[in-house]
């Protein structure tokens, strides 16, 4: 009925009128504004802040500074909401002016006089690890941390993850080949077309209510409960339609502000925006990373061992970067099976702008590592990459580096993704042409895979409330950020309902008093959670409806079905009472009544994960395991080093399509997000440390007519506890890309290109055997 | 001359007159949204960069963060919200042109445009004009289907089917 | 967003144009004239423009002049990129503009705002350059004509008060074979790693030059590397890359030693393009 189709997103009228609200645009009479006043110091004290001036300026209701404030963080908590003692990144809150328009805040703004004292600062990964390498977190052993985070107090690692599987030794000694490969690339940025935005304003009865431009309105709730002690029943999260968040509205940042600023003006209603800039370096960006892959294997390309070091470039504050350290660690092989595996991933501090989930949540970056390590592998074996890949393809059966036993329904069909590309691709045709002196056109693959490392109590909730004529809404706690999760969950409540998907209509908006809890709208568990839990919902309904017509026709609720807007007898559907004549209970023709309002109500909890063991990594970490295999075409010009990317592939297994048009969009909009990463985006510093390019003026995402044409299949392999057997598909279609391109460059260029942004400039340097990073 | 930096404004906006008070120095798009309450365009960037703010001012797509209010008197502003059923709104909807939306508005005022402006819109055409948006969610290639269905549309004069489809 | 006030005046002739500029400098007022506006709001956001009065050129007539027929042809200083583009009376300079920002920016962009913008790409000013146009410029002293040449060092050298009216290019400058190239440092939209405009005259290659220092050039010792048809091919090119003027820009978009790489292959594709045996 509704799974299955292409069924148009229940807000796209609204999208295409101007109709849809994002968080900036409730606009009301009356609301302050605030503008945050940033550090243009990477590392630095904070001598003295001066703020008479600008609290004298007109229009200003306050100026807020860091003293006083609890540290912050939702692993570790190492971050004041604005800067106190020392400034650790270009682009950290130093002070917030609040005032009554935008325009006098920025004028206040800058009348503040700020004394610093320049510290040293910190690079990267393997500049922070140095002996005697500046410390940021000097009380790194006093920040109060959850269970599962292990900072080594002295250094600048926040966090390590040990991956022991098997024994590393036995398995490079039963190698016939050890290659190694070291690739690196510096943060960069999400770039969601809306900049993030918070608006907070306290009632008169003490309620706090919050509106965010977030993907974790619920987690705002309870941050605001744990970090400031405000009774949580009292914190209204409000979340309209997100534009665009890619991980980068999980962390909760602006909102933290806003709800200080509205305390420091007496509960007035305070909007802190983010400008681009501000969006781009001191709100979480894309983690960096440093990695070294050391991959043993036999003469005909079987992996026996895989050592592997990530360091993570989590930036000045932990937060969520270390969930992205662990989440690599915990696929670290890629789709591989690999007896024996070691790996350790740091996150590592640095003074740059922290870091958090971008889409693949730590998983382009690790296949970006490995998948270039297998294609330097088989160059050395002279073995064709895709065999490669193929021969050591993950199957059920096989362990995972953290040592689940993969099933049949808990993993996706990784050999049919690689010879389903291979015919994609016309792999065996060529692999690199030349075209003419120097036109050269060549192909490079990667395969992919990923579970959702997440807290292991999530949770999800869904309501449906029934309308009188019969029709169904859907409440859930799931954000509308551009994936039609909430028209999927519409196709999936009409299915069960046996309805049409028309007379199923969402609540876009999140609202923490009256939606049920969906724990963060991330890692593609959406569909999987929220669809678990409007499945259940909607077995309460029938549930209910059934027992209503039971009385009515009187017969027993067993002998009813619910479909078609009726509930019927199964043997005899002649025999039958409409929906909407129950719906709200139904009423005798004496006027006795019976029911009331159907109220479906169905939650969902994610079972038996398990944290990881801190020596060994073994755990479930996630559900399911995803896999794809993705490849890109490119055209490279070895006169000037230019290169157009002609094609791009990707199969994913999606378990079940339940939208079609909608998974090719995440796919492709995912493919586009990866390739625009990996061959052109990323943060440049000066030598201490300061972003130079935090504009897109100068950071430039992939525009129209530089994308390649997108082919993109779906294999399908039901997860069997899954809604309809899908998987989560929102991600994989980046997981490749970076990969892919430098392994198809490398091949036409001649030389291991295991740096990102892939620009002409890198590959000349390359050539000409320079290091890159001159500037 | 005059020292006050407000003025009220006679603005043509979606075929009504608006009028207005605001400073001098005030650009379009914070006009549009914070004194007229039209939010659809949206803001993005306020440098001229992301194409979100795009508006048409006597038909000719504008980014609005880098225009004067006070520089649009007496011209015909056209926003999202002035924009109903037209072909390019409905191709958007069949193609899946968009997931956010945030960026749609400004790709469909620079769109409707290009279709009004060059019907035989080729390539290059549709290319040199679409470079000036950026989109985060979708490929392009979606974009790209949904202009070549509303340049055809517009073309075979085809008026595009009113009733809201939801199925393709 | 301008985070200041401002007044804004829109003079209906060049006369009134120099006339409010005097009066509100005499104020304190450190007017700008203004084209598209596109700098002067995106630089004011970032504190790097202030002013308390803009003077709006695009009601002057004579700024809005496009006279494709005449010799020389007459080009408005507040002309939109885009109508350059459009009508196309010079195909050099059609070729620099469209590569200039993006389509939506060049609706706005003016030529004027382009020659004279902080932004020290300039690309328009090299197809000027090369093609020895005529600027003509009004100010508190009246209006005067020049050879761009003589008045483009580095960027107009203009008196405060003064504004360009317009552009005039001579007939036969238009019609000579010409090259133009920009490339960035990745993809189709950007400032330039290096733009080369260059053309023909009675068998003289000129060329001018955007990205590789922080301001647009055009050197008459490059040139005569260039012309030095004793030489080889490589060996002109070589030392006309020695001999840009310095500094070589070193920054965000590339660093030195690639824009001089890229300016070569530019250079030698120029020559090739233009008849040169490579
Ligand atoms: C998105 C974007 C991308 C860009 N990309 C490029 C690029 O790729 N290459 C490139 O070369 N440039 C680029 N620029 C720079 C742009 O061309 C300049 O900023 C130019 O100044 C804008 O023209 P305008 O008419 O809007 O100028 P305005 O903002 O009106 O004015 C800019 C300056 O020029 C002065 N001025 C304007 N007109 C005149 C005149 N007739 N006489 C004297 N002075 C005058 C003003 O007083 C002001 O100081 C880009 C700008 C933007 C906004
Ligand atoms: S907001 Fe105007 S171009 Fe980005
Ligand atoms: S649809 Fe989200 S940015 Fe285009």
């Amino acid at each position: 009925m509704a799974v299955g189709k292409s069924i148009i997103r229940k807000e796209a009228w609204d999208k295409v009128t101007g109709r849809a609200k994002y968080t900036n645009d409730f606009k009301e009479q009356g609301m302050l504004h605030a503008k945050l006043v940033t550090s243009p110091y990477a590392h630095a004290r904070i001598i003295s802040i001066e703020t008479h001036e600008a609290l004298a300026a007109p229009g200003v209701r306050a100026v807020l500074t860091g003293k006083g404030l609890p540290l912050t963080g939702e692993d570790m908590r190492d971050r004041p909401p604005i800067a106190a003692d020392k400034v650790r990144y270009y682009g950290e809150v130093v002070a917030v002016v609040v005032a009554d328009t935008l325009v006098q805040a920025e004028q206040a703004a800058r009348l503040i006089r700020i004394v610093y004292e320049p510290l040293p600062a910190v690079g990267s990964p393997r500049e922070a690890l140095k002996e005697g390498a500046p410390l940021l977190h000097e009380e790194l052993d006093r920040y109060e941390r959850n269970k599962t985070t292990y900072p080594e107090p002295g250094t600048n690692i926040a966090h390590r993850t040990k991956i022991r599987k098997g024994d590393i030794k036995q398995g490079f000694a039963e190698s016939d080949v050890i290659i190694e490969t070291s690739v690196s690339f510096a943060p960069s940025d999400h770039v969601a077309m809306e900049t993030r935005c918070a608006t907070a304003e306290i009632w008169p009865d003490g309620s706090i209510h919050i509106s965010a431009s977030s993907q974790s309105p619920f987690m705002i709730k309870r941050l605001i409960h744990t970090y400031f002690g405000e009774e949580a029943g009292k914190i209204v999260v409000h979340t309209p339609l997100v534009g665009g968040a890619y991980g980068g509205k999980a962390p909760v940042q602006l909102e933290l502000l806003a709800y200080l600023a509205t305390k420091a003006v007496g509960g007035r209603k305070v909007s802190v925006w983010n400008n681009r800039e501000c969006d781009m370096v001191t709100s979480p960006v894309h983690i960096g990373l440093e990695a070294t892959v050391k991959i043993g294997a036999t003469k005909d390309g079987v992996f026996k061992a895989m050592e592997i070091v990530f360091l993570f470039d989590g930036g000045a504050y932990s937060d969520k970067a270390i969930d992205v350290s662990r989440a690599a660690a915990v696929d670290c092989t890629g789709p591989y099976h690999v007896e024996h595996v070691w790996c350790d991933s740091l996150c590592v501090y640095t003074n740059r702008p922290y870091a958090t989930p971008f889409r693949s949540f730590g998983h382009c970056e690790q296949s970006f590592a490995v998948e270039r390590a297998i294609d330097e592998l088989a160059k050395v074996l002279q073995l064709d990459p895709w065999d490669v890949r193929r021969k050591n393809a993950i199957r059920p059966g096989h362990t995972t580096p953290t040592q689940v036993r993969l099933t049949k329904s808990n993993v996706g069909d990784m050999p049919a993704c690689l010879d389903r590309l291979r015919e994609l691709m016309r792999w065996d045709e060529w692999q690199r042409i030349e075209l003419d002196a120097y036109t050269v056109r060549a192909k490079g693959i990667s395969g992919g895979w990923k579970t959702s490392t997440i807290d292991t109590d999530s949770s999800s909730g869904v309501i449906l409330t029934f309308n009188s004529d019969g029709s169904v809404n859907v409440i859930s706690g799931v954000v509308e950020i551009g994936t039609g999760t909430k028209t999927v969950l519409a196709q999936i409540v009409a299915e069960r309902l046996k309805m049409n998907v028309d007379d199923v209509h969402v609540k876009m908006d999140i609202d923490t008093q009256t939606t049920p809890e969906h724990w963060k709208t991330v890692a593609s568990r959406g569909t999987f959670m929220a669809g678990r839990a409007a499945l259940a919902a909607a077995n309460d309904a029938i549930r209910q409806l059934k027992e209503i017509a039971a009385c009515v026709l009187r017969v027993t609720p067993d002998d009813l079905e619910v479909g078609f807007g009726r509930v019927f007898l199964r043997d005899d559907p002649a025999i039958f009472i409409p929906v909407k004549d129950i719906a709200y209970g139904y009423k005798f023709p004496n006027g006795n009544a019976i029911g009331g309002q159907v109220i479906g109500r169905g939650h969902y909890i994610l079972r038996r994960l398990t944290p990881l063991d801190p020596e060994t990594g073994a755990g479930k970490p996630g559900p399911e395991w995803g896999v794809c295999a993705e490849g890109v075409e490119v055209e490279f010009n070895r006169r000037d080093y230019t290169y157009r990317i002609v094609k791009a592939y990707a199969v994913i297994d999606a378990g079940k399509v339940l939208n079609p048009k909608a998974a090719l969009g995440q796919a492709m909009g995912a493919m586009s997000m990866g390739l625009s990463f990996a061959s052109r985006e990323g943060f440049l510093f000066d030598e201490a440390q300061r972003v130079l390019n935090p504009q897109l003026r100068t950071y430039r995402p992939i525009h129209f007519g530089e994308h390649p044409t997108y082919i993109v299949e779906f294999i399908e392999t039901p997860q069997i506890d899954a809604p309809y057997g899908a998987r989560g598909i929102g991600e994989h279609g980046l997981l490749g890309m970076p990969a892919a391109l430098a392994n198809a460059l490398s091949l036409a260029a001649g030389v291991p290109l295991n740096e990102l942004p892939l620009v002409p400039e890198l590959i000349w340097r390359k050539q000409k055997g320079d290091s890159y990073g001159s500037l | 001359m005059e020292e006050t930096t407000k003025c009220e404004l006679v603005l043509h906006i979606n075929g009504e007159q608006r009028t207005v008070i605001t400073r001098q120095a005030e650009t379009l798009l914070f006009v549009l949204r914070d004194e007229l309450g039209l939010t659809g365009t949206k803001p993005g960037c306020l440098n001229g960069d992301c194409g979100a703010c795009t508006v048409l001012v006597n038909g000719t797509p504008i980014k609005s963060c880098m225009m004067l209010a006070i520089e649009t008197v007496g011209k015909e502003i056209t926003t999202i919200e002035g924009l109903r059923d037209t072909p390019i709104q409905h191709a958007f909807v069949r193609h899946f042109a968009f997931q956010c939306g945030y960026c749609t508005p400004g790709f469909i005022m620079n769109i409707h445009a290009l279709i009004e402006q060059h019907p035989n819109a080729d390539q290059s055409t549709i290319q040199e004009w679409l470079q000036s948006n950026i989109c985060r969610c979708t490929s392009y290639q979606e974009i790209e289907a949904a202009v070549k269905e509303a340049l055809q549309a517009k073309k075979t004069d085809i008026q595009p089917s009113h009733n809201r489809i939801s199925r393709v | 967003m301008v985070p200041f006030e401002f007044a804004y005046y829109r003079p209906q002739s060049i006369a009134e144009a120099v006339a409010m500029f005097i009066e509100l400098e005499q104020k304190g007022k450190r007017p700008l004239y203004y084209g598209g506006g596109t700098e002067i709001i995106t630089l004011s956001r970032l504190g790097l423009v202030s002013t308390a009065a803009v003077i709006d050129m695009k009601a002057i007539p004579e700024c809005r002049v496009l006279d494709a027929d005449s010799d020389p042809l007459v080009l408005g200083a507040a002309l939109s990129l885009t109508e350059l583009v459009e009508a196309n009376p010079f195909p050099l300079l059609t070729k620099a503009a469209k590569e200039v920002a993006d389509r939506t920016a060049r609706n706005q962009i003016t030529l004027g705002g382009n020659l004279c913008g902080q932004i020290f790409y300039r690309e328009t000013a090299l197809a000027l350059l090369v093609a020895e146009a005529d600027i003509v410029i009004a100010g508190p002293n009246g209006v005067r004509q020049s050879r761009i040449n003589d008045l483009f060092h580095q960027h107009l050298q203009l008196s405060r008060g003064e504004f360009v009216v317009q552009i005039k290019v001579r007939r036969f400058a238009v019609e000579l074979p010409h090259f133009h190239h920009k490339r960035r440092k990745q993809g189709e939209i950007g400032y330039p790693l290096v733009t080369i405009a260059a053309l023909k005259k009675d068998e003289t290659i000129h060329a001018a030059f955007s990205g590789v220092c922080p301001f647009p050039f055009r050197s008459a010792k490059v040139e005569a590397h260039l012309n030095d048809r004793r030489r080889p091919a490589t060996e002109r090119i070589q030392a006309a890359v020695n001999a840009f003027p310095r500094p070589i820009l070193h920054d965000i978009e590339g660093s030195a030693d690639y824009r001089l790489f890229v300016a070569a292959q530019l250079l030698e594709d120029a020559l090739r393009e233009l008849g040169e045996t490579i």
